[in-house]
């Protein structure tokens, strides 16, 4: 069987052929990408707003993010980028075993990510009373820097407000992605992505990416700013 | 050879979309574009009733200067519901869900949209917003404008402010999916030899509001939901009070806010444009003009939100800009106009049903596009702010506008969704209607707002009453215009008589088709050697 | 006139004749327009009209000359017409040196109104004739929008800062003050009254209010009461800065930003401080001890401490 017979079979009746579907296909997850992009640009917009205004609130309010966390987790999606890319190739090449290793390579790292987000960093914070709505009372070494700073508390509680609906949007979009991988890598079970039908592996990585393209903006923006370098 | 083909009645094809299939799954489970249109057809005409009759209850308490029927409490809610649901439940969906849906694919020779399964979900998952935000009315409602204005909408409204964002949060995803699909199926599945410049000018209209769709809607989504997360735990993104700011919550609305407005108008000049050639016999006059207008007023519209803001003291100098950006998107729309004007000139004008919609349009939309100038000028905005002049500019463009469009393209397109015609005398007489109601309706509001009523008045002093019964006399004449061809609409998909595939002697693919079209529209995919609108004879169009 | 069938506001400010040529010349241009276009439309839809069912007309594809010209003459109408409002509307914006300032906070759902002399209003607005006005104003809660349609003027009222605008009333009477941005459910009850009087008449209705304190007097009192006074006369190692003269001038800050003392600034100040270069930064927020009037006649007994001339003066 030649490979656009094969192909012929698993392209949907709207389409004349595979390879209008697979451009379909391919430009319908960038536009969704975009309007993406427009989702979290609603939340930079106002973290640059608001870190114009207040800037000591937002100083301070980097200085009481853990930087270890922030730099762990952007080797860990460098690396979950690299392993998704390389899953890219394998299903182009129909190499069913690497491509189940990549994907589920993939899967640990983001699923790594997500349980070391909530069960320390955020949980920490909690501890901390960093939480603006269920728990904002910071004490200790944290209200030394905050004294530092000359930073209020509404202020900063602003700060973290953003940091939780950035950062925890992003993290919506880690489970997403980990749900994503999960029926993938049934279907590659199934056989069903190493036929000449790469579209969902490679809609999966194009989405992957862009979501670890969107914490390499939220490292540096909310940890790493700030004048600790 | 047309004569004799005219003389034979025309009979209904054997096998088509609607009958293909038979039972409810066949319906809710269908990936055909064309029943798709029909679920959107039945679910925007419900919510279509519900904003009616809420500003129906409006112009009739608004009879007495101290409120006919309601207390101020309820009136609020009324005319926040009215808002809220034509805007994200009727008017976003009207003619991209329902004309779109349908003719999309049909137009640009294709079997269907590029992804049918997905634009089963966008109708799904309206339906769960539509039904959220039905529930959150009928528990009680909102009262907060559709504009949620912070932190009236955060921190001091008492009513459902949660659950109705939440609709509206949901429904907004259902227009994203939309507009992300016809994107990819105007660029991926046209036939061969349908270049951009074949393209009907539907299309283009309905591309540009795609891309405002796919980028506008986010933002309104991140926005709502920073809006309950600000009213779920207290916190203070848009408390003054908490060091948060109330104007960044109308940046980030109107981001949204003014390309929405442009998502309801431009589907309504693109099928203008169709009306116009339809009932002239003739290509649209300056068709790359009229065509590339569509985009650069979706293009503009990003960049004149500030132009709600002017009295909230943002800066005089970003004033000054956006009231320039707001000039500038005006001269497209008059591009617009003065081309369906010339178009006229020398054609074979037709008085049917939708060239009444046309005309009806082209004036409606005229005088409120003209007296967007008033708005967009800041030192005449100064007093017309947050005035009734604001809401008749308004209506003239989404009513006189909008809706004009989508009743004249439902009236052009019935018959190829159908197969039916409708009653002509009946039609026309709607038509009638509905120009004289929304003029009275809305003409007397133009000086209500210039003698400096505010809008969302439940109460008001008393000189203004005049003004007010007669606009709530237009909104019963108008309201009759629109329960007309709910009737014979009716009628007509049930008993009216045979259109067969062409009634107006149209061009365009979908006419070349059966009424009502086949489940994949074509036998084989056509091949396109013409330009669209190519009404003349066969030689003229050689080279 | 107000019982009868009204086509016209009254022209009750200096602005208001100039902003109603604005409207006239733009009322024109639309009825115009609206002409040209219904008349064409109409004309050739009944010169044009369909006569025989299969009739095709000649085509046509379109004419650049045509399509230049209307892209362009309105384009240039557009200029104009920017350019004519824009200039209005940028001196409706700034309130002339010489105005007698009024304050004004919004509450859900009514006008309070301060007069620097003491008297205060709910609901009303009492102003001399001829003389320039300047509202300064904020809300309590929600956003609104003081309004007077006699004045064309309008000004959104926003909690958290200091919004302004002028006017000069022409004519003596009573008009409309509305609230023109929706506020919650007493909206449309949140309206008030500016009644014009002849200067002398105004004098006579302000001395005519029984048991007022300035606004200055009920400041300094205030000041006193929150202890300001503690850190505020400007000596010693823990002292806030002097606060002599100290509206209208320029202030450093600790981040190196320098801003002009305006009432916004001192506003600010007291509830959210932000540290003055050169003092350490101890003084506490008043953020929720005192409500939008006090604040005012706080701002108002600092004002009356001095202009910036004077502290120059002593400084070294």
């Amino acid at each position: 069987m030649s490979a656009e017979a094969q192909g012929a079979t698993l392209v949907a009746e709207q389409f004349d052929d595979f390879e209008q579907q697979k451009h379909a296909d391919t430009f319908g997850m960038w536009l969704f990408l975009a309007t993406e992009v427009l989702f979290f640009g609603g939340l930079f917009c106002g973290y640059a707003l608001y870190r114009s205004l207040y800037f000591e609130a937002f100083t301070a309010g980097s200085h009481l993010l853990k930087i270890g966390y922030g730099a762990f987790y952007t080797v860990l999606l460098i690396c979950s980028s690299l392993t998704m890319a390389l899953g890219v190739r394998a299903a182009q090449l129909r190499r069913p075993t690497s491509l189940t290793v990549y994907l589920a390579l993939t899967w640990i790292m983001g699923a790594a990510f997500v349980y070391i987000k909530l069960r320390y960093e955020w949980y920490g914070d909690y501890v901390e009373g960093l939480v603006p709505g269920l728990h904002f009372a910071p004490h200790g070494e944290a209200l030394e820097i905050i004294n530092r700073f000359h930073a209020t508390l509404p202020h900063l509680s602003l700060f973290f407000i953003f940091y939780f609906c950035m950062t925890g949007v992003h993290a919506l979009h880690m489970v997403v992605g980990v749900g994503l991988l999960t029926t993938l890598l049934i279907f590659t079970r199934q056989g069903k992505n190493t036929q000449g039908n790469y579209n969902w592996v490679e809609m999966v990585g194009l989405y992957w990416h862009f979501v670890d393209i969107v914490w390499i903006f939220l490292f540096p923006l909310l940890y790493l700013i700030g004048g600790r370098y | 050879m047309s004569t004799v083909a005219l003389e034979s009645p025309p009979t209904l094809p054997e096998v088509h979309y609607l009958n293909a299939d038979y039972g409810w799954r066949s319906w809710l489970f269908t990936t055909d574009h064309k029943r798709i249109a029909w679920l959107y057809l039945f679910a925007i005409t419900f919510m279509f009733v519900v904003g009616g009759l809420s500003a129906t209850l409006m112009r009739l308490n608004l009879i007495e200067p101290s409120g006919l029927l309601f207390e101020p409490a309820s009136y609020n809610k009324l005319f926040t519901a009215h808002g809220l649901v034509m805007i994200f439940f009727f008017l976003t969906q009207s003619i991209p869900t329902v004309l779109g849906n349908f003719l999309i694919p049909i137009m640009i020779g294709a079997r269907d949209v590029a992804f049918p399964k997905l634009n089963l979900l966008s109708w799904y998952i309206y339906m769960l917003g539509a039904t959220v935000f039905i529930i959150s009315l009928a528990t009680g409602g909102i009262d907060t404008g559709w504009t949620l204005y912070t932190p009236l909408s955060t921190t001091y409204a008492n009513t459902n402010v949660l659950s109705a964002t939440m609709g509206i949060f949901i429904a907004g995803f259902s227009s994203i999916l939309t507009g992300l699909n016809f994107i990819v199926t105007i660029h991926k599945m046209r036939a061969p030899g349908m270049t951009w410049f074949r393209l009907p000018l539907f299309i283009w209209s309905m591309y540009a509001t795609s891309v405002i769709f796919v980028l506008a809607m986010p933002v309104i989504a991140i926005t709502l939901a920073l809006i309950a997360l600000e009213r779920v735990w207290h916190v203070g993104i848009f408390d003054p009070g908490l060091g948060g700011d109330p104007i960044l919550f109308q940046h980030l609305f109107w981001f949204f806010g003014h390309p929405e407005v442009y998502i309801l108008i431009l589907p309504s000049m693109g099928v203008i444009s169709e009306l116009v050639a339809a009932g002239c016999r003739k290509r649209i006059f300056g068709y790359s003009f009229v065509a590339f207008s569509s985009v650069s007023i979706a293009a503009i519209s990003f960049m004149v939100w500030g132009h709600h803001m002017f009295l909230t003291g943002q800066s005089v100098y970003a004033g000054l800009v956006f009231s320039a950006l707001s000039f500038a998107v005006a001269i497209p729309s008059a591009v617009k106009i003065f081309n369906w004007t010339a178009t006229m000139h020398k054609a074979s004008v037709s008085y049917d049903t939708p060239m009444l919609y046309a005309i009806g349009f082209i004036g409606l939309f005229t005088i409120g596009g003209l007296t967007g100038l008033f708005l967009a000028s800041m030192g005449t905005d100064v007093h017309l702010h947050d005035t009734y002049f604001v809401v008749a500019h308004f209506h003239y463009v989404m009513v006189g506008g909008a809706i004009m469009g989508y009743l004249g393209g439902l009236h052009l397109w019935w018959p190829k969704m159908t197969g039916r015609l409708y009653p002509e005398a009946w039609a026309r007489f709607a038509a009638l209607l509905v120009f004289v109601g929304f003029n009275l309706t809305f003409g007397p509001q133009f000086i209500l707002g210039y003698v400096g009523m505010p809008r969302r008045y439940a109460v008001y002093p008393a000189e203004f009453q005049v003004l007010n019964v007669l606009s709530s006399a237009g909104a019963s004449i108008l309201a009759v215009g629109y329960v007309i061809p709910l009737i014979y609409f009716t009628w007509s998909a049930l008993k009216g008589p045979i259109a067969g595939p062409n009634p107006w002697g149209a061009k365009g693919l979908e006419w070349t088709i059966a009424s009502p079209p086949p489940t994949h529209n074509f036998e084989q995919t056509p091949i396109v050697t013409e330009e669209a609108y190519a009404y003349g004879p066969e030689e003229a169009h050689v080279g | 006139m107000w019982y009868g069938f009204p086509f016209h506001p009254e022209q009750a400010s200096s602005i208001a004749p100039e902003w109603d040529y604005l409207f006239y010349f733009l009322t024109a241009l639309t009825v115009f327009f609206s002409i040209l276009i219904f008349g064409l439309v109409f004309y050739f839809a009944v010169k044009y009209r369909r006569r025989e069912k299969n009739e095709v007309p000649p085509q046509n594809e379109g004419n650049l000359l045509l399509e230049l010209g209307w892209t362009i003459i309105p384009a240039g109408i557009c200029v104009f017409i920017f350019g004519w409002s824009s200039e209005l509307f940028m001196r409706t914006q700034r309130a002339p040196a010489a105005s007698t300032e009024v304050f004004v906070v919004g509450k859900q759902w009514m006008w309070k109104v301060q007069h620097p002399e003491g008297p205060r209003e709910i609901n009303q607005l009492h102003v001399p004739m001829g003389v320039p006005i300047k509202l300064t104003m904020t809300s309590e809660d929600v956003i609104h929008d003081f309004g007077v349609p006699a004045f064309r003027i309008k000004k959104d009222v926003v909690p958290g800062i200091y919004s302004t605008e002028w006017f000069t009333a022409t004519k003596t009477g009573e008009y409309h003050l509305f609230c023109d941005q929706y506020c919650g459910m007493g909206h449309s009850h949140m309206r008030g009254t500016v009644v014009v009087m002849k200067p002398e008449e105004y004098e006579r209705w302000l001395s005519g209010q029984m048991n007022v304190k300035p606004m200055a007097a009920e400041g300094e009192r205030l000041f006193g009461q929150l202890g300001c006074n503690t850190c505020h006369p400007g000596e010693g190692k823990n002292s806030g800065p002097p606060l002599q003269g100290l509206f209208g001038s320029q202030v450093k800050l600790q981040d190196g930003k320098t801003v002009t003392a305006d009432e916004g600034f001192i506003r600010e100040a007291i509830l959210g401080p932000q540290a003055v270069a050169g003092y350490p930064a101890l003084m506490p927020t008043f953020q929720g001890q005192m409500n939008e009037e006090e604040v005012l006649d706080l701002v108002a007994y600092i004002k009356s401490l001095g202009p910036p001339a004077e502290r120059k003066a002593t400084k070294p």
